[in-house]
């Protein structure tokens, strides 16, 4: 077996044990390339089979348009139900208020997510976060517990040995399962090539109208205007990882297949998130305040 | 591209007491293995001048790279493992990274329980110590095949070639009497970057009498657990779930989901349902999206039986016919029994109730569990057996105790197989992952 087989077979040992010892799990389906990857992994853990849970989308209002499409069409395409949680019916519903109408929404999706969870009665719940993303995520457990309130106790981790899973709830307590933990971002692309799964296109290189601040490229969106001083400029880019308009940055590249994606993540010499993520430089530790909030 | 996917993975954990020099190691090792990428560099070096313990003249602390999350460093805690990656031209690695602490054992256990080589740190001023020998007895109990130590601040003893061959000559005995297939002593300057990567040549090597292996050597060149497993040649597969769609031409069998934790399985072989003495053929073997011929250990699969038995979740299909034992120790045929002996490691702040039931979690099968008796607890220092005077079990100790279960389990000795030997306890009030067992051979009789 080579590293992707094993990788493979981990994420296919871990996403069965959910469903045998847990009653209602959902799968976190993005249409970013981590989740990409967890619906391939889902079909070779489960075909003939329908999946049996529902995939679900936290949607902030602000995703880009592309990917959204992309997601429908998967979902589609699998014939597998899609579950959307709403931030912008948060907010109308006052779950959500907001300090400043143009702040971004990415770190609200923890008030949807637990509401959605509660609504449906979802025990676990399948996320594509890998332990190579951030110091947070390198310390978490595989099955990763959440409290009555959705929140992450990083001290008081269940402790995992072998391939032992403990799956045991109280009543409105939740999983988060992350089925490609050990997996690099390097090994993503590389299993997207050989899989030769679909990604959507903002995924490749592109002419894109961006800002420059602080080091990264900001994209011109209909949520993300350039400042007063700000020149807007047209680069060959792509991105990295398709998350909120707000605070996802593409990269320069000319990556244009996959085969030349995976050749550019071996040579990267950025983090995904460092290069990308304008909420995470922010703060040095915001992923692990996020997290304990019930997030992703 | 698609060469690089042709390297395997090596899974490595690492264990020392606090100051040998552990995140130290962990940090170069990634760093002169290009394993650090230009913004966490950046934040090394920024976090270096704000908070690091470097000699003056060092511009980066690695060990910080292994530094906390807020909830540690507010309250002076570790985590007890976190987990790193990287890669070289000839292989994969994931390293648990553990954090060294007085009483150790606990998270030595969670982090390295998958492990197929453990670095165990000694300080060269310092020497060998109880740590030491308490790291390795566990990482041998573990049955981590192999054990480098790594002989740490070899620049604060001159380079010396006599300290070396002396802690080495010291601890060797020590190990010899333990499990390793492989024991490898290395000298190094993890601050330096001395054998970790590196040798350094001509006039500029800080150690030219050795020369045996660096670390990164060594981490490339050992063999991998699955290969040097003893009893991977026999066939184990545990159920963990019944697929919903039938199979076959007529779509009337049932196929089975699992991984192979052991051996490999033909289309065409007998198999034996266990428990019980059914028996059935294998008509198909499913997995990545199309029929196959053979399913190799570790490798998820679905494989579909000639004809319908009652199978559920927590059985375990081994090859059929009667039982041609290879050795003793390997046996053709796993036990199947509701009471065994085991190595018990107490993992939890509350200690072991007596008479209390757990839930055991084993394979896919879980069940009631009881300890019947704590037999002895061991002194991981000087692996002697000591009598327990009371009957519970404090988190960090080991002892060898009886269990019983309500239903009966499917397993082999855990030297014989990490997979079907393994087991942990679970606090049914709390929910939590309470101990780590290892399941011993039974005796004749
Ligand atoms: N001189 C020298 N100092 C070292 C070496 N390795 C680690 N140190 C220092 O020893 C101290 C403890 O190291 P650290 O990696 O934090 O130890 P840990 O507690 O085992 O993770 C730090 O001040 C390091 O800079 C070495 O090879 N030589």
């Amino acid at each position: 077996m080579n590293h992707l087989d094993w990788l493979e077979a981990e994420a296919i040992h871990i996403m069965r044990e959910v469903v045998a010892e847990c009653a209602h799990p959902a799968l976190l389906f993005s249409g970013g390339k981590d989740s990409i990857c967890l619906l391939r992994l889902a079909e070779k853990a489960f075909r003939p089979d329908r999946f049996p849970f529902p995939l679900l989308h936290i949607d902030t209002g602000h995703n880009f348009p592309e990917v959204m499409a992309f997601r429908d069409h998967r979902a589609a395409e699998l014939g597998e139900t899609l579950i959307v949680g709403s931030v912008e019916e948060s907010i109308a519903a006052g779950r959500v208020v907001l300090a400043d109408p143009t702040e971004s929404r990415n770190p609200h999706q923890s008030v949807t997510l637990l509401d959605t969870i509660a609504k449906h009665g979802f025990d676990a719940l399948f996320g594509g976060a890998r332990r190579d993303e951030e110091k947070a995520r390198a310390k978490e457990r595989i099955f990763s517990h959440r409290d009555a309130w959705g929140q992450w106790d990083p001290k008081n981790q269940r402790p995992e040995l072998w391939n032992l899973y403990n799956a045991r709830l109280k009543p409105r307590e939740h999983l988060r399962v992350f089925p490609i933990s050990n997996w690099t971002e390097l090994d993503v692309w590389q299993y997207i090539a050989q899989e030769d799964l679909a990604v959507p296109t903002i995924y490749f290189a592109h002419q894109r109208e961006v800002v420059e601040r602080n080091g990264l490229l900001l994209p011109v969106t209909p949520v993300t205007l350039p400042l007063a001083n700000e020149t807007v400029v047209t680069r060959m880019v792509r991105f990295r990882t398709v998350g909120d308009m707000t605070c996802t940055c593409p990269v320069a590249s000319r990556a244009a297949t996959l085969d030349e994606i995976v050749l550019e993540t071996a040579a990267a010499t950025l983090t995904e998130r460092g290069a990308t993520r304008m909420d995470d430089k922010t703060a040095e530790a915001s992923m692990e305040l996020r997290k304990k909030e019930g997030y992703f | 591209m698609r060469g690089l996917d042709q390297v395997d993975t090596l899974r490595v954990s690492t264990a020392g007491s606090v100051d040998d020099g552990k995140s130290t190691l962990i940090g170069r090792l990634l760093y002169d293995a290009h394993g650090i990428l230009e913004d966490q560099l950046a934040m090394l070096a920024g976090a270096t001048v704000k908070h690091g313990h470097v000699p003056p003249g060092e511009a980066v602390d690695f060990s910080l790279l292994t530094d906390g999350l807020i909830a540690e460093r507010e309250q002076g805690i570790t985590i007890d493992v976190a987990y790193r990656y990287f890669i070289t031209p000839k292989r994969r690695f994931i390293i648990a990274d553990t954090p060294g602490h007085e009483q150790y054992t606990r998270n030595m256990v969670t982090g390295s329980s998958t492990a197929d080589l453990t670095i165990v740190l000694v300080d060269a001023r310092k020497g060998v110590g109880t740590q030491s020998r308490r790291h390795a007895v566990i990482a041998s109990l573990l049955r981590i095949p192999h054990l480098v130590v790594a002989i740490n601040k070899m620049d604060l003893v001159g380079y010396d070639e006599a300290v070396y061959d002396r802690l080495r000559d010291e601890f060797a005995p020590f190990l010899a009497k333990l499990a390793f297939v492989q024991v490898t002593f290395i000298p190094m300057s993890a601050l330096k970057g001395e054998m970790l990567a590196k040798r350094g040549d001509g006039q500029a090597r800080a150690m030219p009498w050795y020369d045996g292996p660096t670390l990164l050597e060594t981490l490339e060149t050992t063999t991998a657990h699955r290969v040097v497993a003893a009893g991977n040649h026999l066939f184990r597969f545990p159920v963990q779930r019944v697929a919903k769609s039938k199979f076959g031409p007529n779509q009337t069998l049932r196929g089975y989901q699992g991984t192979v934790v052991g051996g490999s399985v033909k289309r065409g072989d007998r198999v034996q349902v266990l428990p019980g003495e059914g028996e059935a053929t294998i008509a198909a073997i499913h997995y990545d999206g199309g029929e196959h011929e053979v399913a190799h250990v570790e490798q998820a699969v679905t494989l579909v039986l000639d004809r319908q038995l009652d199978i559920s979740r927590g059985d375990m299909l081994v090859a059929g016919g009667a039982a041609v034992d290879i050795t003793p120790t390997a046996k053709q045929k796993p036990y199947v029994g509701s009471a065994f002996s085991a190595n018990l490691c107490w993992l939890d702040p509350s200690n072991l109730e007596f008479g209390r039931r757990y839930w055991i979690k084993h394979t896919t099968q879980s069940s009631r569990a009881l300890i019947e008796k704590i037999d002895f607890r061991l002194n991981v220092e000087t692996l002697a057996d000591e009598p327990v005077s009371s009957n519970t079990l404090q988190m960090n100790e080991i002892a060898q105790v009886r269990l019983s279960t309500q239903r009966p389990l499917i397993f082999d000795a855990f030297e014989t197989n990490r997979t079907t030997g393994c087991f942990v306890l679970i606090d049914d009030t709390t929910n939590r992952t309470v101990a780590a067992g290892m399941i011993i051979e039974p005796g004749p009789g």
